[in-house]
This record gives structure tokens, C-alpha cells and sequence, in this order.
């Protein structure tokens, strides 16, 4: 019951965010801010739960009730480590991104917060479903809300990026849509249950074409999302032309709805025909890592800059995806979560610079240091972690995912590890140009803010502590990731928190 | 004529009865607000009839009508619409100087027209209804005849007509002179009889294709669409693009299912070509509109290409998906025309893109709606659109359909960009100052509320929870 309840609330906190914009503009954002800060409390106390009460079982809360049973589809959320560590990321960036609109945002305030947590609402259930259908339908909804976002509160080409945005994961999001009612029927024919539950899918049985084809369908809409080099074009334009909440939910959030759907899906449900392609999923992310790495080096705009370095990031998602080994898929959720952090973190500061100065474009930055330091600490420190730097969170999500792919291919590895010499040259360029060297115009920028301090200190300390001490974000995603790798042990076992919640489903059968 | 055949088609009769009741209320006194009460409440009430007392009928009088869940279900459906736009034509020609009352004889004779459409089993009948709707039509269209564009479109949809009419009679002729009886069932007596088609009876069929396609504004017969929605009166050409199309395709689902036409690959075909041809047509030709109407005609012809996607299907479940398309569809459109009559003043109709240019800021309501009509025409989830075009794409991949299924998932994508542009352009800041323009009478402007109000609402309501009407669906079919 607390699932569903999680994304009501998202939803309810936004309606009543736009709604009480009438009264107090600033009310908007207060709302906004309690909402999240509750429901970041609330996914904190799941995991202190799971943690204390060891890992008995994979699936900490189920929730299911018959949605549409003429289709045999569920309203069935289910909460894993999987799930409940992206959903405390998001809940976790959502706080950064509404702290850091607090007053970047001048204009119509209440639907600016209504679209955040709506974005928030549906990431949330993308992170939760396991039926395939409402999958889906949270994957579109968490689009249109970041679609508003971008083209009413972006920069200057908003409306090219907004609509390249939408377009791109709205037709790739169609083939998923394609090769899910695909699946559907194949297992509907082959098992006389006509249904979209995930757990019963799992088992389907396929010829290697037809399961070829299927899990393309939905390669393509986390290939377009994570993005994959060469899917990558509508990504460092939403970036950069989002204001900077929508870059952070963007890059912290909606890359890694990709990442989850690739470990999530691809893999459990298509064991062989991904397989198959593992060797081509592995080029393709050393490709963007290199691609990602060189195009960001080249960069002028700051955000754009980061956009691209999101790209390169990205790419050892897709490497250690597909190496197919529980080390590297260790990898891949410390950088879907380091990655969300320090990206964001970038972002932030961007943002803040940009409210200060009201320019993107490095060349015209410079010696910022002597005027803010703490702000400078702050951006070496993101810079650093960029680079992967050991200490800091990404360092251990890079080392363990290369460490994963070379026991796959030696060839691939060896290049990948190329992309963090090109990382390097990519993050201290950012510091070099924008902190220190010489200032060729006269800014004069206040240090951070209060506000803004409180937004990304916490950043820093969480980015430290996942760079000295990820055990905890490891053992709670370990059960999960030896599944992925065995999915024939997938099974809906009986939750561990409360059984209330189950009710069996409708009627699967469909004459 | 029994008792019970008169009772199965009393919906038939309260419509006739309604217009002749209207011509003399006409002759007595010119009163719009009187001959509306009257149409509202007649189609009120015809429908209460429909759904109070003839659930589950199935009966057939011979040898033209057959009354069963389909009849019933579409005849339903054709009336609610027409209450609608009968809702929604009140202020539209109230602020409009010509002579508003007959228009609403026209309006229950079209209804009247596409309910014996749905209903009939029999050519004669069938064209019966055809006609009726179509000369209803034709001057409908051109009702507003002081302005220019409102005759043009008269005439080219009376000429275009006129001609499909014509290939239809050919069409049925052949179609008669092989089989020698012009009942459905006749038709496919003599098909099983004779397994296959012969030329003769194939050209036939053909030719009543035109007439259909002519209709539904299939490519290669769409060229009327977007001149008649542009010079039409608002209302009107929601009701072209509702009740004109439901009527046929509801007649084109008895005849085909009647026919067991899906088991002649020429037949599926033709159909097959057409659907893609129009998919993308309409949706090419829509990108670069800048005119609200022309460019929601555009996408009806688009949007009748999915529709066949379902409907080349063919079996249950295709028959299904096509007929809740067609809710959702009717919904949508109704929903976006009825935007467009509010917002139309007594000069011109709001139709240009730059009359939306934030309108969201100023009329926050009905730009929420029209935007989530869009959003509904280009199918996302949390609208009754999402659902219909699930419901298509399942009918199609049921029947591996696939070529069919990858070209609307590609159309969707194209059609995407023009109602997103839309709604961009409803979502930007203002430039212009805001133009006060008089209101009508409050009563009537909440009457457009409300109508679209509950449009909206059952647009959600149909996209969250689609089960019931998918129950009614298959209940009835």
C-alpha cells in the first residue's frame, strides 16, 4: 500500500503546488520541498528496514491489484534493492533540483513545482512496475512533464531541444511499446495466460529470432535514453537549454530510467538474444565513452560541456551491462548512482554561475577562484569525482565495472580505460578554464549562498561516502544483481515487510 | 410491420419525428432557444430509450434492418455526439447573423442518416442512409453561404459526393447483377457458394470502396477534407468528423464482417494500401500547417488509417479496438472542435496557430483541454488516445500484422511533432496584448464549459481506466 501511496503523493504534492500558487507564490515551492523531503524520509526508513532486517528476501513491498483485466494487466508495483536505491536517488536529486529552482524560478511558480514532481511521480514508477504495460505507461509519463519543463522555463533554443527530446524517446519508446504487446502475445500463445505481468514473462519461451527482435524493441528505447553513442543527439541539447533543475533531473534521473530498464528488463528477459549482442552493446559503450569524452573536451558551453560527459559516463553503463558478470553490474549501479550525483552537482553549479553571470560560455569565465572559493572547492571536488578520482564514488563505480568487462574482453577494456585519461583532460579543463587562469571580463559574483551550500554539500558528502565506504548500496543491490544474471530464480516470493498488500489478480485469460 | 419491429427502431422514428416537429415549430415562431430545447431534448431522449429499453435487442426486419449490440451500440454512440454538437452549435451561431434555426432540422436529419447507416443489411437501405446524411451535409456546410469560404466548401463536398455516390451505385449494381440479390447476407451466400471472387463482383466492391473511402476521407479520396473542415462552421465539421465517419464505419464493419471479407488477400490489400497510404499522407500533410482546422483534418484522414490497421485485423478482437478507437476518437475530436467554437468570435473562427499563442496564460482551462485532446490524438498514456492505439497496435500484432503495426508506431512519431507544436505554441509567453472580446449570455458559455468539462473528464477517465467500456464493448459485439 505505502508504493502506490509514494507516487499519490508525489502527484497530489504537485496539484496542490499549482493550486496554491494562486494564494502564496512561494507556498509553491515550500510544498514542492515538504513533499519530497517526506518522501526521501520515507525510502531512507525502507532501506534502514532492509538493512537491519538482513537480506531474507529480494522483494521488500508488493503491491498488485488487477488494472485492466480484460488484458490481464496489474497495477503491480514491487520495491527490490534495485528499485529502492534509485528510488532514494530520486527522491534525493528531486530535493536538490526544487532547492536550486528557489529563485532561478520567477515565473509561473506553482507549475513549475507541479511539473517537477509529476517528472518525479512517474520516474518513481518506472523504478517500481513489474507489469509491463504500466511500465510503459510511466515511461511516457514521466515525458511530458520534462517536456513542459524545457520549453517554458528553458533557454533560448528551448522549443528545437524540447521537441528533439520528445520525438526521440517517443518513437523509440513505440517500439518498446511494439515489442511489449510482441511479447504479450508470444507468451500468450505459447502458455494460454494472456498477461503483462513481468514475473511470468520471465519464463517465455522463444525462437532466438523472434527473441532477437523483441529485445530490440526495447534496447531501443533504453539505448535512446541512456543514451548510446549513435542515439545520443537529443541529449546535450535538453541538457543544455533545460533550466537547471530539468538538467539535473535529466541527467541524475531519466539517463538512469535507461540503465534500469537494460538491467532490469533486457537482460532478465532476454537472456540469450542479449547475450548475442553483448559483444556489440560492449563496442557501442566504449564507443560513447570515447565519442562522449572527445566531444566533450571540445565544448564551450558549460552545460553542454557536462551534457557530454553524461554521454561518455554513460557509455560504461552499456559496457558493464553487457559484460554479463555480477562485478561489473556492481559497477554499473555505483555509476547510475555516483554518476546522478556528481552530474547533478555539475549541473547545479552551472546553474548557479549562469544565475551570477548570465553565460554559459567558458571562454568568457575564468579566476573565479579568488571570488568564490567555496564554490571553486566544490566544483574541483564534482571535477575530480568526473574524472575518477579514487575516493570519490565514481572512481569505485569505473574501477569495478572495468574490472567486470575485462574478464569479458580484454580489446574493449583497454580502450574504455583510454576514456578516463580523456576524462581527466575533460574535467581539469573545466576547473582550468572557469575557476582559475586569468578572468578576461569583470565578474564580481557573491560566494555561495546558503541555500546553495545546503544543496550541494550534501552532495559532497554523499559522493565521499560512496568513494570510502560503498558496501551498503552493495549489499542491498547484490541479491538483485545475481538474479539478473540467473533469471530463471525470479520469482514474486512473498514480501517482507506487510503481505497485506498482495490480492490476487484478475482473470488472465482472454478468449 | 409488427409491434416489435416498430419498437426496435424507435430511436429511427423520434429523429424523423423531432425534424418535422422542428419545421413546424419554425412556421409558428423563429425561436433558437426554443428548437435547441427541442433538439437537446429529443437526442436526450432518444438516447435514454436506447439505453433504457433496448439493451440486447437483436432483431432484424426484413429485409433491410438488422437491430443488434452493433446497431445499438454505434446508434448510442451517433446520438451522444450529435447532443454534443448540438451543445456546442448554440453559441457558435447564436453570435452568427444568418437564420440559425433550420440548421438544426439538418443536424437530426444527418443523425438520423448515419444511424439507419449502422443499422441497415441492405443496399437499399444503406444508400437510403448514405443520402440522407449526405444531403444534410451538404447544406450544413455551406450554412454560413455570406461567407466565401463556406460556399467553396459546400460545392466541392456536394460535386465529390455526388461522384462517390455514383461509383457506390455502380459498385452495388455489379455487386447485384453477379450475386443477384442485394442483401449482406445474400452477398455472402453467394460468396461461400462460389468461393472466390470473380472480376465482375471484385471491380464491384471495388467501386463501393470509393464510395466509402470518399466518407471516411481515406487516401486517395481525401481531398475534400481539408477545404470542407476549413469553410465549414465549427460545429459542423465536428460533426463531419464524428458522426458522418462513425455512421460509415459502422456500416463498413457489418458489411465486411457480414462479407467474411478478411479471407480475400485482395481485398485486405487494397485495404492495407490505403491504410498506409493515408497514415502517412495525412500526417505529411499536416506538418506544415498553420491552420488549426485544415491541420485536424489532416490528422482525421491520419487517424482513419490507424483505424484500419485495427479493422484489417478483423477478427474480435480488431472489431473491438476498432470501435473503442472510435470512442476515444470521437472524444478527442469533439473535445478539440468544441475549443475551437468557444474560442471562435463573431468575425472569424479561432483557426489560425497564432490565435493560441499563449493561451494557455489567458485561458488556462481551455488550453489544458485542448492540450490534453492533443495529447490525447498523438496517444499518450493518461488519455483515452493511449488506450485506442494500444488496443489497434494489440489487434495488429494479434494478427501479425506487422508492416502495418511498424507504420503506425512511425506515423505516431511524425504526428507527434505537429501536436506538440500546438501545444508549444499554447504554452509560450504572451506577446500581445489580451483582447477583450464580449462574452455571450453566462448560461450558454457554462453550457460549453460543461460539455467540454465532461469531455475532458471522460477523455482521463476512459485513458485510467478503459476496462468498463472495454467490458460494454464486448458485451454488446
Amino acid at each position: 500500500m505505502m508504493l502506490p501511496l509514494l507516487i499519490v503523493w508525489l502527484m497530489a504534492g504537485g496539484i496542490i503546488a499549482w493550486l496554491i500558487e494562486k494564494v502564496n507564490a512561494s507556498l509553491s515551492k515550500w510544498i514542492a520541498f515538504l513533499a519530497l523531503a517526506a518522501a526521501f524520509g520515507m525510502t531512507l526508513a525502507w532501506w534502514m528496514q532492509m538493512n537491519t532486517s538482513g537480506g531474507l528476501n529480494v522483494w521488500l513491498m508488493q503491491y498488485d491489484i488487477p488494472w485492466i483485466p480484460d488484458f490481464g494487466i496489474h497495477f503491480h508495483l514491487a520495491l527490490d534493492g534495485l528499485s529502492l536505491l534509485m528510488l532514494t536517488l530520486t527522491m534525493f536529486l528531486g530535493l536538490a533540483a526544487v532547492l536550486t529552482s528557489w529563485h532561478e524560478i520567477q515565473y509561473r511558480v506553482g507549475f513549475f513545482y507541479f511539473n517537477i514532481l509529476w517528472v518525479l511521480a512517474g520516474i518513481t514508477g518506472v523504478f517500481l512496475t513489474m507489469d509491463l504495460f504500466l511500465f510503459y505507461f510511466f515511461w511516457e509519463v514521466m515525458l511530458i512533464p520534462m517536456f513542459f519543463l524545457i520549453i517554458i522555463w528553458g533557454h533560448e533554443n528551448r522549443r528545437y531541444a524540447a521537441y528533439k527530446f520528445f520525438i526521440f524517446t517517443q518513437a523509440s519508446g513505440l517500439l518498446m511499446l511494439l515489442a511489449i504487446v510482441g511479447l504479450y502475445f508470444v507468451h500468450g500463445i505459447a502458455s494460454g495466460t494472456y498477461t503483462f505481468d513481468y514475473f511470468q514473462l520471465l519464463n517465455t519461451h522463444f525462437s532466438p529470432q523472434t527473441g532477437r527482435l523483441l529485445m530490440l524493441g526495447f534496447l531501443a528505447a533504453f539505448i535512446v535514453k541512456l543514451p548510446v553513442v549513435p542515439f545520443h543527439s537529443w541529449l546535450p541539447d535538453a541538457h543544455s537549454e533545460a533550466p537547471t533543475a530539468g538538467s539535473v533531473i535529466l541527467a541524475g534521473l531519466l539517463l538512469k530510467t535507461g540503465a534500469y530498464g537494460l538491467i532490469r528488463f533486457v537482460i532478465p528477459l532476454f537472456p540469450a538474444a542479449a547475450a548475442e549482442f553483448a559483444p556489440w552493446g560492449m563496442a557501442l559503450g566504449v564507443l560513447g565513452i570515447l565519442y562522449g569524452a572527445v566531444l566533450a573536451f571540445a565544448q564551450t558551453d558549460l552545460k553542454r560541456l557536462v551534457a557530454y560527459t553524461s554521454v561518455s559516463h554513460m557509455g560504461f553503463v552499456m559496457l558493464g551491462v553487457f559484460a554479463f558478470n555480477a562485478l561489473a553490474l556492481q559497477g554499473v549501479v555505483m555509476q547510475m548512482i555516483t554518476h546522478g550525483i556528481s552530474t547533478g552537482a555539475l549541473f547545479i553549479l552551472a546553474g548557479s554561475l549562469y544565475e551570477r553571470i548570465h553565460t554559459r560560455d567558458i571562454n568568457r569565465m575564468g579566476g573565479f577562484w579568488t571570488q568564490v572559493p567555496f564554490m571553486g572547492t566544490i566544483g574541483m571536488v564534482f571535477a575530480m569525482a568526473s574524472l575518477g578520482l579514487p575516493g570519490l564514488g565514481n572512481f569505485v563505480a569505473e574501477f569495478l565495472t572495468l574490472l567486470g568487462a575485462w574478464k569479458a574482453t580484454h580489446i574493449l577494456t583497454i580502450l574504455a580505460t583510454i576514456g578516463l585519461v580523456a576524462a581527466t583532460a575533460y574535467s581539469l579543463r573545466i576547473v582550468q578554464k572557469v575557476f582559475l587562469g586569468r578572468s578576461e571580463q569583470k565578474f564580481t559574483l557573491p560566494d555561495l549562498s546558503f541555500r546553495e551550500k545546503m544543496i550541494l554539500v550534501p552532495l559532497v558528502v554523499v559522493i565521499v561516502w560512496l568513494g570510502v565506504y560503498p558496501q551498503p548500496v552493495m549489499n542491498t543491490v547484490k541479491e538483485v544483481i545475481t538474479l539478473t544474471l540467473n533469471p530463471t530464480d525470479i520469482k514474486p516470493t512473498t514480501p517482507q515487510i506487510s503481505d497485506k498488500d498482495i490480492q490476487k489478480g484478475g482473470t488472465h485469460d482472454r478468449k | 410491420m409488427t409491434a416489435n419491429d416498430f419498437l426496435s427502431i424507435v430511436p429511427l422514428f423520434i429523429l424523423t419525428s423531432t425534424a418535422i416537429l422542428i419545421m413546424f415549430s419554425i412556421s409558428v415562431k423563429r425561436n433558437h432557444k426554443v428548437i435547441y430545447a427541442i433538439t437537446l431534448a429529443s437526442l436526450l431522449a432518444d438516447f435514454v430509450y436506447l439505453m433504457v429499453y433496448m439493451r440486447g435487442t437483436s432483431h432484424s426486419i426484413e429485409p433491410l434492418f438488422i437491430i443488434d449490440g452493433l446497431g445499438v451500440f454505434y446508434i448510442g454512440l451517433i446520438l451522444i455526439t450529435s447532443l454534443i454538437v448540438a451543445m456546442m452549435s448554440y453559441a457558435y451561431f447564436e453570435q452568427r447573423e444568418e437564420r440559425k434555426e433550420e440548421y438544426y432540422i439538418l443536424l437530426i436529419l444527418g443523425t438520423l442518416g448515419a444511424s439507419t447507416l449502422v443499422i441497415s443489411k441492405h443496399f437499399v437501405s444503406l444508400f437510403l442512409g448514405l443520402e440522407i446524411l449526405s444531403v444534410a451535409l451538404y447544406s450544413m456546410i455551406a450554412y454560413q453561404r455570406k461567407r466565401e469560404r463556406s460556399d467553396e466548401a459546400g460545392i466541392k463536398y456536394l460535386i465529390l459526393a455526388a461522384f462517390s455516390s455514383a461509383f457506390l451505385l455502380f459498385g452495388m449494381a455489379l455487386v447485384y447483377l453477379v450475386t443477384g440479390t442485394m442483401a449482406f447476407e445474400g452477398i455472402a451466400r453467394h460468396l461461400t457458394a462460389n468461393d472466390g471472387l470473380s472480376f465482375m463482383l471484385f471491380a464491384g466492391l471495388g467501386l463501393m470502396i470509393v464510395g466509402v473511402g470518399f466518407k471516411l476521407s481515406l487516401v486517395p479520396f481525401h481531398m475534400w477534407a481539408a477545404d470542407v473542415y476549413e469553410g465549414a462552421p465549427v460545429p459542423v465539421t465536428a460533426f463531419i468528423a464524428t458522426v458522418s465517419k462513425g455512421g460509415v464505419v459502422g456500416l463498413l464493419i457489418r458489411f465486411f464482417v457480414t462479407l467474411n471479407g478478411h479471407q480475400y488477400p485482395t481485398l485486405v490489400l487494397i485495404f492495407t494500401v490505403i491504410a498506409i497510404t493515408s497514415m502517412f499522407t495525412g500526417n505529411i500533410l499536416a506538418l506544415r500547417q498553420n491552420n488549426v482546422k485544415r491541420l485536424l483534418a489532416y490528422s482525421s484522414i491520419a487517424h482513419m488509417g490507424y483505424l484500419l490497421v485495427a479493422f484489417i485485423a478483423g477478427n474480435a478482437l480488431g472489431t473491438e479496438a476498432v470501435t473503442f478507437y472510435l470512442v476515444s476518437y470521437f472524444i478527442t475530436t469533439l473535445g478539440a472542435f468544441g475549443i475551437l467554437a468557444m474560442l471562435s468570435d463573431t468575425e472569424h473562427d479561432a483557426e489560425a496557430t497564432e490565435d493560441y499563442r499563449g493561451l494557455f496564460w489567458r485561458r488556462p482551462w481551455a488550453a489544458a483541454t485542448f492540450t490534453a485532446m492533443l495529447l490525447s490524438l498523438a496517444g499518450i498514456p493518461l488519455t483515452a488516445g493511449f488506450v485506442g492505439k494500444f488496443y489497434v497496435i494489440a489487434a495488429g500484432v494479434n494478427m501479425q500484422e506487422w508492416l502495418l503495426v511498424v507504420m503506425l508506431a512511425v506515423n505516431s512519431v511524425i504526428g507527434l511533432y505537429y501536436y506538440i507544436r500546438i501545444i508549444a505554441i499554447m504554452f509560450e509567453q504572451q506577446t500581445k496584448a489580451e483582447t477583450s472580446n464580449t462574452r455571450l449570455n453566462p448560461a450558454i458559455y457554462i453550457v460549453s464549459s460543461v460539455t467540454l468539462a465532461i469531455l475532458t473528464v471522460s477523455l482521463i477517465w476512459l485513458g485510467v481506466f478503459p476496462s468498463g467500456l472495454m467490458g460494454i464493448i464486448k458485451s454488446l459485439l
